[in-house]
């Protein structure tokens, strides 16, 4: 059944789906140099990424290294203002060091800006090229870290969406994939009976710790990550949309509790720590869906399920988006946005079962060549923001 | 009995929930009541399946998700006007437009 997926073959021994070419910004003084670099190009073939700030920040330079030595990209060009705090040329070893064709170009030093955009464009012209060459491998289910999120949920995003991947990633899980699910905000109220599905009892200690964590954050902020659509769409509580989030876990042990830009060390299921450790600092955790999928995607993800109610149409830079629409009345709204129509479960056309087995064949479609409804098209939405986390303990990862 | 559009999600639910968009004044049975609907009641929102006391805990999934803050009867909205999380304040945006959806 898997025969159909093909993969990039990386000098770590990861395949990716995608070959694109990553541009990156590393403060927002040399935005908008990327962003006429890319405009040039094939938006399947050149993903613009960054960091927008000045001050330096360890998160977000492990976080850069991690999202441009994706096994979804292919070559890297970085953008530089000069004078930047971001640590430039240790970005540029670690992409060299995994065997990736890496550039810097310092709009200071190459010219200002009409000169760089046309060095930028040529160097990617070049890579272009030369990944169009890549041959590709077979790719199996074992081999695949699967993301999941949900965003602009409602009351139906618990009933239909959410169950629906949950079902999908059991059977991940049971082929051998790495499965990771997050938002530790979104899961408060769930903290119980998440623990008792850990893997041993100090990692479920670990994962209880994880939402107190995410609670008193989010109470200090004041205010819950719950947006005012998610009452619209009949939610009342962050705890009521938790409960909704978590049947996206499915109902795998769970394996580890990781944060953004580990990538788990094999097949399972893992819960992503998003609040950072410590003092309040920085502001909110995430401040929307894409800074979610992007800690996502630095943790390897191929891909990641994004549940949406309210109809969320946002897709991604370097890892697709499957955008499964839990509620009926807006599948019908926005249906060209929608990858899996998840509403048809309250309709009583579908069964949980049914519009899993229907994400499983999205996931293998797309690491077989077939391109997602925001892929197609032209959503590569990408931010990244300050944030500060502590190494996690060694009861995070068991075994 | 109850209404097929309602949804009861766990045994012990005191809420139901709406798997379509229902009228205001729409007649509704919930297990030997008879209701009409006081508001129109969008898909996924909840209803009573029991009367909730102020303070009492609402449950849906089996788990709680807040608590009353009012007596709520039998086949009445429950929403952000008659509960509250029990972790932090909901957020929303008053629209003068509409009344609790």
């Amino acid at each position: 059944m898997n025969t159909r997926m093909r993969g990039y073959l990386r000098s770590d021994g990861r395949k990716g789906i995608r070959n694109v070419v990553a541009v990156a910004y590393l403060v927002e003084c040399a935005h908008h140099v990327g962003r006429k670099i890319v405009e040039a190009f094939d938006e399947n073939e050149v993903h613009l990424i960054g960091f927008p700030g000045c001050f330096p920040n360890s998160y977000a330079q492990e976080m850069m290294e991690k999202l441009t030595t994706h096994p979804n990209v292919g070559a890297v060009l970085l953008l530089s203002l000069g004078c930047e705090s971001f640590n430039k040329y240790k970005l540029s070893d670690v992409i060299g060091a995994s065997g990736r064709p890496v550039h810097t170009l310092t709009i200071q030093n190459d010219g200002g800006t009409r000169q760089t955009i046309e060095t930028g464009r040529d160097w990617v012209a070049s890579q272009i090229e030369m990944l169009a060459q890549a041959q590709t491998v077979s790719l199996e289910l074992d081999e695949l870290v699967i993301g999941t999120v949900c965003g602009g949920s409602d009351g139906t995003s618990g009933l239909t969406g959410n169950p629906a991947v949950g079902r999908a990633f059991d059977r991940l899980v049971d082929a051998g994939a790495i499965c990771i699910f997050e938002e530790t905000g979104e899961l408060i109220g769930c903290e119980e009976i998440m623990a008792s599905r850990a893997a041993t009892p100090e990692l479920a200690d670990e994962l209880r710790a994880s939402i107190a964590k995410a609670a008193r954050y989010y109470a200090k902020l004041g205010y819950g990550s719950f947006a005012p659509g998610n009452a619209d769409g009949g939610l009342t509580t962050i705890e009521e949309k938790s409960m909704g989030a978590y049947a996206k876990s499915g109902r795998s042990t769970i394996s580890g509790l990781i944060k953004p830009g580990t990538i788990p060390p094999k097949g399972g299921l893992y819960l992503m720590d998003v609040v950072p450790d410590g003092e309040v600092r920085f502001g909110f955790p995430n401040i929307s869906d894409n800074a979610e999928i992007v800690e996502m995607i630095a943790s390897g993800c191929h891909l990641t399920l994004f549940v949406t109610g309210r109809g969320s149409v946002v897709g991604s830079a370097i890892s697709p988006v499957i955008k499964i629409c839990a509620n009926p009345d807006t599948y019908r709204k926005l249906a060209d946005d929608m990858d899996i129509n998840a509403g048809r479960i309250l309709e009583g056309s579908a069964s949980l079962d049914d519009i899993g087995e229907e994400i499983l064949d999205a996931i293998i479609g797309l690491a077989s060549g077939n391109v997602s409804r925001s892929e197609a098209l032209g959503h590569r939405e990408f931010i990244l923001t300050y944030k500060s986390f502590e190494p996690a303990g060694p009861s995070c990862l068991p075994g | 009995m109850t209404d097929s559009r309602l949804l009861l999600l766990a045994p012990d639910d005191n809420v139901l929930v709406a798997r379509q968009s229902i009228d205001q004044g729409t007649i509704l049975e919930i297990e030997g009541h008879t209701i009409a609907l006081a508001v129109a009641l969008g898909i996924g929102h909840k209803v009573a399946r029991k009367p909730i006391s102020s303070g009492e805990k609402v449950l849906k999934y089996g788990a709680p998700i807040g608590s009353a803050t009012a007596l709520i009867a039998v086949g009445e909205h429950v929403h952000i006007h008659n509960m509250q999380s029990d972790y932090t304040t909901t957020h929303v945006i008053e629209r003068p437009d509409r009344a609790h959806s």
